[in-house]
């Protein structure tokens, strides 16, 4: 583990020197809003921001992605035979990502890289990336990653740590990944001790800056059918929509779905983003939909984050506490309430 | 690194129109790359995704029995999409198949018991490949009573019917082939409803185990017949449907409660069933 001091202009010099190696993801400013971006002429880094609207999980698991292409041309002896598309797995480094985030990614590769079965595209484009986390020093007042397992500048599943110390950065080396990265940026001083303690207090006060507190602990022993069958999904489902701003800005939802689109002669399979808010989700050919009702889309969301994925992984909820789904959704369902209810129940 | 997305590819051998509305077809395909059939070594129960470029993949249950050497077959209802392209393709042609995925019917369990198979409709495809299975010279000695069970509406949408004709001239499997309905003056087997027959023909639960698939509307009336008989629900096994797409458990598609019917299932026990939410 090494810490290094930077100046701000030291630091944002060496990013441009990381482009020669790794494809570097930064938060850009992005009308009124932070989305992570290739780092390249047009788009400037600002680490300035609190988070991203769109969580940076399209950096490993892109919200369209070609699998496979074939051709039908009958004339060519491999028609209709499926292929796997070329890919390219280069080093990349999602620099400024915020803790919670990277949580996410620990959370979602539970699903993704699992005893049974790995997901190739997503262990590879995650295998590639190192992860540069970027503490937070304000949190805002929807987040609780406190609550969930992690934590302003939770350093699990880092590879890199900055602190932003106001005039300089602070980085942590974490990994051997991240000792590769740092290794790259030249300057930079060795941290001294009076700089590391202050670190820890920036740590320790951004902490008690959440004031959320959403007990997890009594998740487990429920009964799941005693939560199925609770009267309060009905009303918590109200007033939603079904619009999937929740389930398309979390950083810890996975599904998808697997469509082939041809073009001419040509055709790829892909994979996109999809959503347990749509009817379609569950519509068996037949016309039966197991989920036909929006209260048991909802029920679905909640209860897989906060009780399913709780009995299957034992290792927590499928939520990082990064409060994007509470801040917005249009009806300001609140997944806050829902967990307290569940486990209040 | 090892693709599990990745089909086999394979050509159609041979299109079998089964019933009279022409809807079920049964393909039956080889693999393309002979290594590719030991690769897909697979248990009755389980299924596999057929995958046509351009239109999708389905996920269908293996309709043939593991002692079937040289070619693989599925039954297919047509339905959507993708069943509905596949009804129109010909023999010869190539697509693909992926799996096998899924968990199979207790096999372990079912040795040294009597076995009660309950079929309806087109869901029989499985059940075909598990009769197939232990009628098979190596295996029929495994278990003991084999009874059966199957409807369909009316004869002409029986599936596999001149193996249930065959099987029925045997006496090492006690048939009972039933109909909803017939004008047939010739018709020799029974009429009346899967449950009933149950009822009628089933007569006791001891040392037995019971495997149950068909619509949702006959498993819901055989479920009560088999527990009057005295069948507790760790020995009523039932195979599930869910929409899919992954078939291994990544996509989130599938699930019932913790459990993804494509990878924990398709086929659960009536008792593991009683523990999920009822939401299939
Ligand atoms: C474990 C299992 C075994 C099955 N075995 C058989 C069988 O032996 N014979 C048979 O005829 N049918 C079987 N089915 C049902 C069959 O998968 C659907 O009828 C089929 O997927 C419909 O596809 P489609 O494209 O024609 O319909 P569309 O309605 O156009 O469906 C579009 C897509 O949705 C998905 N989908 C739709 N309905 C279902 C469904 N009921 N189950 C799973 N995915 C669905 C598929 O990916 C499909 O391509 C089985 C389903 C499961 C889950
Ligand atoms: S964002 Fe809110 S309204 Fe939209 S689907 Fe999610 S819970 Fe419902
Ligand atoms: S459920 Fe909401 S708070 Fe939790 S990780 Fe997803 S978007 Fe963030
Ligand atoms: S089909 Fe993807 S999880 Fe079951």
């Amino acid at each position: 583990m090494t810490d290094k001091i930077f100046s701000k202009e030291e630091w944002l010099g060496g990013l441009e020197a990381l482009r020669k190696t790794y494809g570097v993801f930064v938060p850009v400013k992005d009308g009124d809003f932070h989305t992570f971006m290739p780092f390249d002429k047009g788009n400037i880094p600002d680490f300035d921001y609190q988070n991203s609207r769109l969580s940076p999980k399209s950096v490993v698991y892109p919200q369209s992605e070609r699998l496979f292409e074939y051709t039908l041309d009958k004339a060519d002896s491999e028609a209709d035979i499926v292929k796997e598309s070329p890919k390219d797995y280069s080093p990349r480094a999602v620099v400024g990502i915020r803790p919670c985030d990277v949580q996410a990614f620990q959370i979602v590769k539970r699903n993704f890289d699992n005893p049974e079965y790995r997901d190739p595209w997503w262990v590879q484009h995650f295998e590639s990336t190192t992860l540069v986390g970027l503490g937070c020093n304000e949190p805002c007042s929807t987040c609780f990653c406190t609550e969930v397992g992690g934590g302003p500048f939770n350093q699990e599943g880092l590879d890199v740590l900055i602190f932003d110390m106001g005039e300089t950065y602070l980085l942590r080396g974490l990994t051997d990944k991240g000792e590769a990265l740092l290794g790259k940026i030249t300057g930079g001083s060795p941290a001294d001790d009076q700089a590391l303690k202050n670190a820890e207090d920036l740590a320790a006060s951004a902490s008690k800056k959440i004031t959320s507190s959403i007990p997890t602990d009594k998740l487990k022993e429920k009964v799941t059918n005693d939560l199925f069958n609770a009267p309060f999904w009905e009303e918590i489902a109200f007033a939603c929509l079904n619009c999937g701003t929740c389930t398309f800005l979390c950083p810890t939802c996975w599904c998808f779905d697997i469509q082939d689109e041809v073009l001419g002669k040509e055709g790829d399979r892909i994979r996109n983003w999809d959503s347990c808010m749509f009817p379609l989700f569950t519509l068996h050919g037949s016309g039966h939909n197991p989920r036909d009702n929006k209260f048991q889309r909802v029920r679905q969301r909640f209860m897989h984050k906060l009780k399913y994925y709780v009995d299957k992984y034992d290792n927590g909820v499928q939520c990082s506490g990064c409060g994007r789904c509470v801040r917005y959704c249009p009806v300001n369902i609140d997944i806050r309430e829902v967990c307290n209810l569940m486990n209040n129940y | 690194m090892e693709n599990p997305y990745l089909p086999y590819p394979v050509r159609i051998d041979k299109i079998i129109t089964e019933t009279e509305d022409r809807n079920l077809k049964t393909f039956r395909f080889v693999f393309l790359n002979p290594e590719d059939e030991e690769k897909f070594a697979y248990t009755p129960g389980q299924f596999a995704e057929l995958s046509i470029a351009g239109k999708g993949e389905i996920p269908i249950g293996i309709a043939s029995s593991p002692t079937e050497k040289g070619f693989v077959t599925f039954t297919v209802n047509k339905t959507g999409l993708v069943t509905t392209y596949l009804h129109n393709m010909n023999e010869g042609d190539v697509m693909g198949i992926r799996g096998p995925l899924g968990n199979w019917y207790p096999w372990d369990e079912m040795e040294g018991k009597n076995v009660i198979i309950v079929g309806g409709g087109f869901a029989f495809t499985t059940l075909r490949s598990s009769i197939i299975s232990m009628i098979d010279p190596a295996n029929r000695s495994k278990f003991k009573d084999i009874t059966v069970v199957y409807g369909a509406r009316t004869p002409g949408m029986l599936l596999y019917k001149d193996e249930l004709a065959e099987w029925e001239q045997r006496d090492d499997i006690n048939m009972h082939i039933t109909v909803d309905g017939t004008d047939d003056p010739d018709w020799k087997y029974n009429t009346g409803f899967v449950p009933t027959i149950t009822e009628e023909k089933i007569t006791s639960a001891d040392n037995a185990i019971a495997i149950v698939c068909g619509p949702p509307i006959m498993i819901k009336f055989t479920q009560p017949v088999l527990e009057k008989l005295g069948f507790p629900p760790e020995r009523i096994i039932l195979s599930l449907e869910m929409r899919m797409k992954c078939g291994i458990g990544i996509c989130g598609r599938c699930n019932i409660g913790d459990q993804y019917v494509c990878k924990d299932g398709p086929v659960f026990s009536l008792a593991q069933l009683k523990e999920m939410p009822s939401e299939y």
